[in-house]
């Protein structure tokens, strides 16, 4: 599963990436690594971009690089 | 506003401006920098730009005590890897090597109260530095609101005792600590060098241990450590300046013991972001239940739907503003520089002088000051829906459909505005990160339909367009509805024609950080429109003012004693047969005609004549290759072009000069405005780039002369290709 799966409230923690691309490293340094946890908040117009909360910030991506992030989900009340 | 009395209670003689003592203001985009950056300097700021490149470089005095010192207001960045030209230009001046900018002496971190965790992966990076540092805590106040708080004094410790001053920005509250913390870390010594990826720090002192001590000027442990991280080539080669071939491999060696083949700005986040995800809950306090009147709003006002309707309502809002709530200042400006004119055309005697003064001179003047108003509204509105951050969110909200033409959600804004004028709209480009996503808008921007045009395109509809229903709409309203589309279609297809070809790449990527709604900071508002309508004035004013000299000098040179001796003489025979209104209207009348003999000879009606067989497919005379020569360097004297060609006066009234044009014929007595020559004549205004200011504009912001002449031969070829194909096919 990858966070383009998420639907809107879901909560997930990142297990894997697939770190080679350019536009998946900048998502990772500003905090989409191993281990972080977000909430998808809701997509965008058409689908695309989605939103997720990230620590109290928002973050927005493309399901394209969405999938580069395998992710557990988490179970919504925790 | 204590801090700003506080400024100036300190005579300015005895300041000593301590020219060599710089402060760098950076943090990540949208933590109320350039608020925070306002509150400290006020007025005092100037902007300038960094050699080669086109991000403003802002530039403020902040006074301390008697001291004046330089306060940089570098670009946004969450990291010291550079992601785009603006974060380049932030870490160079960070790390020293920026040319012209002075090595800072301390550094102020602003840093958002609410992501606070985004935050402290800069925060690390600036510690590590090993300069001078502060940092001011915003939007601490909506974190509390949220019922998030966060230890500052456990955080100061955590970073190794950086002062560290809660600061609303809004209110002005903290500012006066944040000055006093500013004064003592301009006097203290280099901190403990400090790392918190201590891997990486042994790489690096590694490597500067080959290099020896025989290097005064090499590179700093920060830059090896930049070079072994980033893809950027210059750490690099500073490196292999210094050690030759060593240089690769010492890197390459490094680079496995720290990252192990992934790639290593994988590494570096994964390690920072360990370090941060240990010591958050100890900073940072959630007390949970934000279910907040305001949060439910803004999270509904963020679904789809109801985002579409606001993003709708608030373009209609825009335009609504830029177009009817600036009219009646506009109509002030241009009854105030045609009286102006009238003036000193009574006052001075007819002759070189009178018209260059009034035509030449106070309508160059009167034609960059009419676009003020609208421009104005439009910069209010733009800054506006930055400084809340609804910017990021109607970038999010339309990023779909603005990926079928090959852009992304930040072109969206620039696009828009250049339905009021492309300058300020090409200069709101530097939103984009993506240089191609950047280039391809900044193309497709000159063929919106800007306020320019519409008088060309509301003289000729309603000259020629008949007044009738199309079902129960106008058909002149849809002539223009027409146009306007007609300009949106040709800038998505250019967009989409050189994302595919030109300005081909990587498939773009989209990622933002969505801040969250905050109101706007009025002070923080009115400098940046100052500023903004100061660097339209200056770079597109001077354009369009010497545009309007240049063509004055085209129709007034050469002059003909001819006419002037014929005009004599006629009115003199008036003057022998009439009286009163009759005499008036007769004078009115010669000097008219006088006025077109003397342009259809001047160097303007004479090129009108040399392109005429060039226009002539497109079924223009040369009195309309005249005006449309005119109108290359700026399109908004046409209408006055064609109101001296038509003899009927340049402050024409419409019914005239309609009158006229209706009944304009070739030496054959065909008429010349046939339906498919005019609509091919507003095609080609609708497709053309004639505006210089424009043109300058695109130099200036893509560096090159390369894309401002392709825009232009573009725009031109097929602006005349589309009027030559209407004309052929309608005339047909």
């Amino acid at each position: 599963m990858t966070l383009a799966d998420l639907q809107r409230g879901d909560r997930a923690r990142i297990t894997a990436i697939a770190t080679s691309e350019a536009s998946v490293q900048r998502l990772m340094i500003m905090g989409l690594v191993e281990g972080a946890e977000l909430e998808c908040v809701g997509a965008s117009l058409g689908g695309d971009p989605v939103e997720y909360r990230l620590f109290g910030g928002k973050v927005s991506l493309r399901r394209d690089d969405g999938q580069r992030f395998e992710i557990e989900k988490l179970s919504t009340d925790g | 506003m204590a801090s700003r009395s506080e400024a100036v209670a300190v005579p300015v003689s005895s300041v000593t401006i301590s020219r060599n003592r710089t402060i760098a203001l950076v943090g990540n985009p949208n933590a109320g920098k350039s608020t925070v950056f306002n509150r400290l300097t006020g007025l005092r700021q100037k902007t300038a730009n960094y050699p080669g490149v086109t991000v403003e470089k802002r530039i403020g005095r902040l006074q301390l005590e008697r001291d004046l010192i330089d306060l940089i207001d570098l670009p946004g960045t969450y990291s010291l890897s550079p992601g785009s030209d603006d974060e380049r230009i932030a870490i160079d001046v960070l790390l020293g090597r920026m040319a012209g900018t002075p090595e800072p002496n301390v550094v102020l971190a602003v840093i958002d109260g609410t992501r606070l965790y985004q935050g402290l992966y800069l925060l690390e990076q600036l510690v590590e530095l090993g300069r001078p540092l502060v940092v001011a805590l915003t939007m601490t106040d909506a974190a509390a609101q949220k019922n998030v708080s966060v230890d500052t004094a456990k955080l100061s410790e955590l970073l190794g005792n950086v002062p560290i001053c809660e600061v609303v920005a809004t209110t002005g509250r903290g500012i006066k600590e944040l000055r006093a913390a500013l004064g003592d870390a301009l006097d203290a010594d280099a901190p403990e060098p400090r790392t918190f990826w201590p891997a990486l720090r042994r790489a690096a002192e590694g490597i500067a241990a080959e290099l020896g001590n025989d290097m005064p000027r090499g590179p700093s442990i920060i830059e090896i450590e930049r070079a072994l991280i980033d893809a950027d080539e210059a750490g690099v080669a500073k490196l292999r300046e210094a050690l030759g071939q060593r240089a690769d491999e010492l890197v390459e060696t490094a680079r496995r013991t720290i990252c192990a083949g992934e790639p290593p700005l994988a590494c570096e986040a994964r390690a920072r972001y360990d370090w941060i995800r240990s010591v958050l809950p100890a900073v940072q306090h959630d007390a949970g239940a934000h279910a907040r009147v305001g949060a439910i709003v803004a999270d509904w006002i963020n679904r789809p739907i109801p985002a579409t309707v606001l993003f709708l309502g608030l373009m209609a809002v825009i335009f609504q503003a830029v177009f009817a709530w600036a009219t009646p200042v506009m109509d002030m400006i241009d009854a105030a520089a045609s009286a102006l004119g009238a003036a000193i055309q009574t006052t001075l005697p007819d002759g070189i002088l009178a018209s260059f003064l009034a035509d030449g001179v106070i309508a160059g003047v009167g034609s960059v000051i009419i676009f003020l108003p609208q421009i104005l509204i439009l910069f209010l509105f733009i800054i506006i829906m930055e400084d809340t951050g609804y910017l990021a969110r109607a970038a999010f909200l339309v990023d779909r459909a603005m990926r079928s033409v090959g852009l992304s959600g930040q072109s969206v804004i620039p696009l828009l505005s250049s339905f009021a004028c492309a300058v300020p709209a090409i200069m709101a480009t530097r939103v984009i990160p993506n240089r191609r996503d950047r280039i391809a808008t900044i193309l497709a921007a000159p063929f919106m339909t800007c306020s320019a045009r519409l008088p060309v395109y509301a003289l000729l509809i309603a000259a020629f367009v008949p007044v009738a229903n199309v079902g129960p709409l106008n058909l002149q309203g849809l002539v223009l509805f027409g146009l306007y589309m007609v300009g949106i279609v040709g800038g998505l297809l250019t967009a989409l024609l050189l994302r595919r070809s030109a300005l081909r790449g990587p498939k773009p990527t989209f990622i933002l950080a969505l801040p969250e709604f905050h109101w706007p900071n009025p002070q923080t508002v009115l400098i940046k429109l100052l500023d903004r309508a100061r660097v339209f004035l200056r770079r597109a004013g001077t354009v369009i003012f010497t545009v309007a000299v240049v063509v004055w000098v085209l129709a007034y040179f050469p002059r003909s004693e001819e006419i002037e001796s014929q005009r004599d003489t006629a009115i003199a025979a008036a003057e022998a047969t009439l009286v009163d209104v009759a005499l008036e209207d007769a004078v009115a009348d010669i000097e008219n005609e006088a006025a077109a003999a003397h342009l259809g000879q001047s160097w303007l009606g004479r090129a009108g004549r040399v392109v005429e067989p060039v226009f002539r497919p497109l079924g223009w005379d040369w009195r309309v290759s005249a005006a449309v020569i005119a109108g290359f360097p700026a399109r908004e004297v046409v209408v006055a072009v064609l109101g001296t060609i038509y003899a009927v006066g340049a402050e024409a009234d419409e019914a005239t000069l309609t009158e006229r044009l209706q009944n304009a014929r070739w030496p054959d007595g065909q008429l010349v405005f046939t339906l498919p020559t005019v609509l091919g004549l507003l095609l080609f205004y609708a497709w053309c780039l004639q505006c210089a200011a424009t043109v300058a504009t695109i130099k200036r912001e893509t560096n090159s002369w390369r894309w401002p002449i392709f825009a232009w031969t573009y725009m031109t070829t097929l602006g005349y290709v589309g009027a030559l194909m209407l004309y052929q096919l309608g005339s047909s």
